[in-house]
């Protein structure tokens, strides 16, 4: 059984679906060229997680090997078909917006992957803090790759909240008129993700070189 | 595994497959119920928010979705589908048509537009609803994004004259866009093309119960 925090810890860095294990790189390339749209994305691909592990688990003990396949697909992809009806009947601005990858999530092989791995050997908690934890990780760097790449290429910061949480349309912070076109533009998705997975393994060697020297110095 | 007892392992497979749909289709179900009624009523309120630009403030009766033609093909409008019309009337008077079409020769693909013109044949007011143009280029046809889409309000074929409806760049009258010369051409194009259509057409345009109006009322 592990911790919540191992688990944080797994979900958020050490694990992470999108940065480690690249998985769903098709929704999290395409819609990322904001934050709010990231944001969006994020916040219903971690629901559908979080269900779709919720619902894997309560099935598990009906689970037969030759079936696995097509019972975690029914359920992703009703899971997926609820959440999109929700978004397009209370958040249709953003709706609209993401438009076709809401029901890609479908699609979203990190999520087979949870209900695979996790979801169809543990109990309905644990797989629903599971699907938590990696829905948190595939969303913050949703988030965090469309405020990249909305800076860069928009030169401006969390604009067009109003498509999630309603109200008057709203510009945002700009900093700077305009921006480098080639970050919102596909190819930017690429560099971007690269450039986020590049930090990541530097950060995680650093940390590494150090806890060796510890290691060596006490020994 | 013996053939007696994969039998009924396979039966009992297929029941639970189709339990666990019988359950995914009742949450979708209950879902859909509750979410439709909601759905519906943004879809119209969108597209009333988005014909409101193209109106410029007339009064008019009624729903505009309710007044709703579809122009078969072939026609000489823009765009190879059928074209959709919302037409406005006042006191049963038309006063405005507005056009659904498409400029084919975008730069990334086709513009729809929604252009509006009045019972007069002057231009209400043009719209992009739906563009793949380069961001930052192109896509300054966007009223989000510029002004630019907001010089053709009030223009119509003698204002500027036909020989005129063009780019400054192509020795017309209206402003280009920076870093791109094919989006812009294209929207003017295709404006040109629907008030064209609109001289020649009114009366079918705006006939009412017209025999187009009822193929598609017997379609739907």
């Amino acid at each position: 059984m592990t911790t919540i925090s191992e688990s944080l810890r797994s979900g958020l860095w050490t694990d992470n679906p999108g940065l480690v294990q690249l998985l769903g790189l098709c929704p999290l390339l395409a819609v990322t060229g904001t934050f709010v749209n990231g944001l969006g994305l994020g916040l219903a691909t971690l629901l559908v997680m979080v269900l779709s592990n919720a619902l894997v688990s309560a099935t598990r003990r009906f689970i037969r090997p030759e079936i696995r396949i097509p019972m975690y697909v029914l359920i992703i992809s009703s899971m997926v078909t609820c959440i999109q009806l929700i978004i397009l009947a209370w958040f249709p601005a953003l709706g609209r917006s993401l438009g076709i990858f809401i029901a890609l999530i479908v699609t979203n092989c990190a999520i087979v992957a949870r209900a695979e791995i996790f979801a169809s050997r543990n109990s309905i908690l644990a797989s629903m803090r599971d699907g938590l934890t990696m829905g948190a990780g595939f969303a913050l760097l949703l988030c965090a790759l469309g405020a990249f790449r909305e800076l860069i290429g928009h030169g401006s910061i969390v604009a067009r909240l109003d498509m999630l949480f309603g109200g008057e349309p709203m510009r945002g912070l700009t900093l700077v008129d305009g921006g480098f076109l080639l970050a919102i533009l596909p190819p930017g998705a690429f560099i971007s993700l690269a450039l986020f997975i590049a930090g990541k393994n530097e950060l995680d060697r650093r940390r590494q070189q150090k806890h060796s020297q510890l290691q060596r110095r006490s020994g | 595994m013996s053939g007696e007892k994969r039998g009924p392992q396979i039966w009992s497979s297929a029941i639970i497959l189709a339990s666990l749909a019988a359950i995914c289709t009742a949450l979708v179900a209950v879902t859909h119920r509750t979410a439709a009624p909601r759905i519906a009523a943004n879809e119209q309120a969108y597209l009333e928010q988005s014909l409101a630009p193209v109106l410029a403030g007339l009064t008019y009766d009624g729903k505009l979705t309710e007044s709703t033609m579809t122009i078969p093909v072939p026609h000489s409008l823009p765009g190879d589908a059928p074209v959709n019309v919302y037409r406005v009337f006042a006191s049963e008077q038309p006063v405005a048509a507005l056009f659904v079409v498409s400029a084919r020769d975008g730069f990334t693909g086709p513009i729809k537009l929604l252009v509006g013109v009045a019972a007069s044949g002057e231009l209400t007011g043009v719209r992009v609803l739906e563009h793949k143009e380069t961001p930052g280029l192109g896509d300054l046809i966007d009223s989000t994004r510029s002004d630019w889409i907001l010089q053709f309000s009030g223009k119509s074929l003698g204002n500027p004259q036909a020989s005129r409806w063009a780019v400054r760049r192509d020795g017309g009258d209206f402003d280009q866009l920076t870093g791109a010369s094919i989006t812009p051409r294209a929207v003017v194009k295709a404006i040109k093309e629907t008030l064209l259509y609109f001289e020649t057409h009114r009366d079918e345009v705006f006939a009412q119960d017209t025999p187009m109006a009822d193929a598609v009322a017997e379609q739907q």
